[in-house]
């Protein structure tokens, strides 16, 4: 769509580019208007279009599920509630599965990362150009220059986002860590096994790898698939426009990963509710 | 790829989101589950109980069926026996009013025959004295004597 004027790596690079807002060191406050802009804002910047997507779409979902939860009967169940009750179901049957504690906090934590990442992935399912397209044409309204103004819709594709949710879900296994078992016996599990004690600096280097591991894989993941498959959006998109045999192919690709990618945005939903319910699991075992 | 300020709104919005599910999300529709759940139990139960009731009533119903059929069995044998009774009363009754009527007729015509016997012997006699008059007023006339005693046969 946009090939015919850019050349193939400024059209990924401009679809790879967050909606940037912070303070450049000789513009001031103000949006990134490209990626060396967005870059030597440093760390005082927001990534305006991942945190209003992941707002809104948190917000719609935090919306339907307390005007359902608040209709909510015991009685027979219809339209909304059903569908909410088959997730809720669904959520607390893997939080008794993986969770032995007992912890209120886990099962609402845990559809909240479902119910939120599966939205936040599932924007990968709208055409990649779609969106940004539109939202370029707008701002143009208003003399903006639409080649420079970005906007990426799958928050899940932002590493902040991800590691966002996975530090969050660190912290959390730290606390709970530091509070069942207590400061000493945290300090233990980390520095006493697998070698006992005479093992001391091994122990701490594998026990610590293995936990900081833990955010790291858990955002890495999400991040990743999320990230890859946005890619292999982009790159189908480039092969529309050129002859008819390059755009029927492209829409057959297109089709195809769409509906593959169903799939893995679901699954990675998934995986990472059930590690954040594991990983807190086990913050919660003394051993 | 920068790593930057999002980060940090991201937890703090994650932990608002998360705080709020806890709160107003989760808790409701736990206990409507929950509720549920023990409707279902309960509902289960009472269908069970009915059941059973249901067999009660069934093998009470049973029982009252066969009392009712023994009992109605007995009633008609007693009514049998009672109409055998009635009916071998009725017939001794019949054959002593019978044996009655039959010895009152009996005395009856004996009474009414003695009475015929005595009137005959009465009008024998009294023919026998006619007779007896009526020869001795004629006792002259032979023949005369001969039809008198003829005639005197005659009226016996």
């Amino acid at each position: 769509m946009a090939a015919d004027t850019l050349t193939a790596q400024d059209y990924i690079s401009h679809h790879l580019t967050n909606l940037t807002l912070g303070f450049h060191p000789e513009h001031g406050l103000t949006f990134a208007h490209n990626a060396e802009e967005a870059a030597a804002m440093g760390f005082w910047a927001l990534h305006v279009d991942s945190l209003l997507w992941s707002f809104g779409l948190g917000y719609l979902a935090y919306r339907f599920m307390r005007g359902v939860a608040e209709k909510a009967t015991a009685g027979v169940p219809t339209g909304g509630q059903n569908f909410f009750e088959w997730i809720v179901d669904f959520v607390n049957e893997n939080v008794r599965g993986s969770f032995s504690g007992k912890n209120d906090l886990v099962a609402p934590l845990a559809l909240t990362v479902f119910v939120w990442v599966f939205l936040m992935n599932l924007m990968d399912l709208i055409p990649v150009d779609l969106i940004p397209h539109a939202f370029a044409q707008f701002m143009s309204l208003f003399g903006a220059d639409p080649h420079h103004v970005y906007m990426r819709i799958v928050p899940t594709t932002d590493p902040n986002i991800t590691f966002g949710l996975s530090l969050s879900v660190f912290l959390l296994v730290l606390y709970y860590s530091i509070k069942i078992k207590g400061v000493g016996g945290f300090a233990a599990e980390l520095t006493m096994q697998p070698f006992g004690k005479f093992g001391l600096p091994a122990n701490l280097v594998l026990e610590g790898i293995s936990l900081l591991s833990k955010p790291l894989s858990l955002s890495l993941r999400l991040f990743g698939n999320l990230y890859a498959g946005e890619m292999i959006f982009i790159l189908i998109a480039l092969m529309y426009g050129h002859n008819l045999l390059l755009d029927a192919s492209g829409m057959t690709l297109q089709l195809a990963w769409a509906i593959f990618h169903i799939l893995i945005i679901t699954l990675q939903a998934f995986i990472f509710m059930v590690l954040t319910i594991v990983y807190l699991d086990m913050a919660h075992q003394h051993h | 790829m920068n790593i930057n300020l999002t980060l940090l709104v991201q937890m703090i919005a994650f932990g608002v989101f998360v705080a709020f599910c806890m709160k107003y999300v989760w808790p409701p529709i736990m206990k409507a589950l929950e509720e549920r759940t023990a409707k279902i139990a309960e509902g289960l139960a009472a269908a069970e109980r009915g059941k059973e009731e249901q067999e009660l009533g069934e093998q009470r119903a049973l029982e009252v069926m066969k009392e009712a059929k023994s009992n109605a069995a007995d009633i008609v044998s007693q009514a049998q026996k009672r109409y055998n009774e009635i009916l071998d009363e009725a017939k001794r009754d019949a054959v002593a009013e019978a044996d009655r009527i039959r010895t009152a007729a009996h005395a009856e015509i004996e009474q009414e025959a003695n009475r015929t016997r005595e009137e005959l012997r009465e009008r024998m006699a009294q023919l026998a004295v006619a007779a007896a008059e009526k020869i001795l007023q004629k006792e002259v006339d032979a023949q005369a004597h001969k039809n008198l005693v003829k005639s005197f046969a005659e009226q016996i």
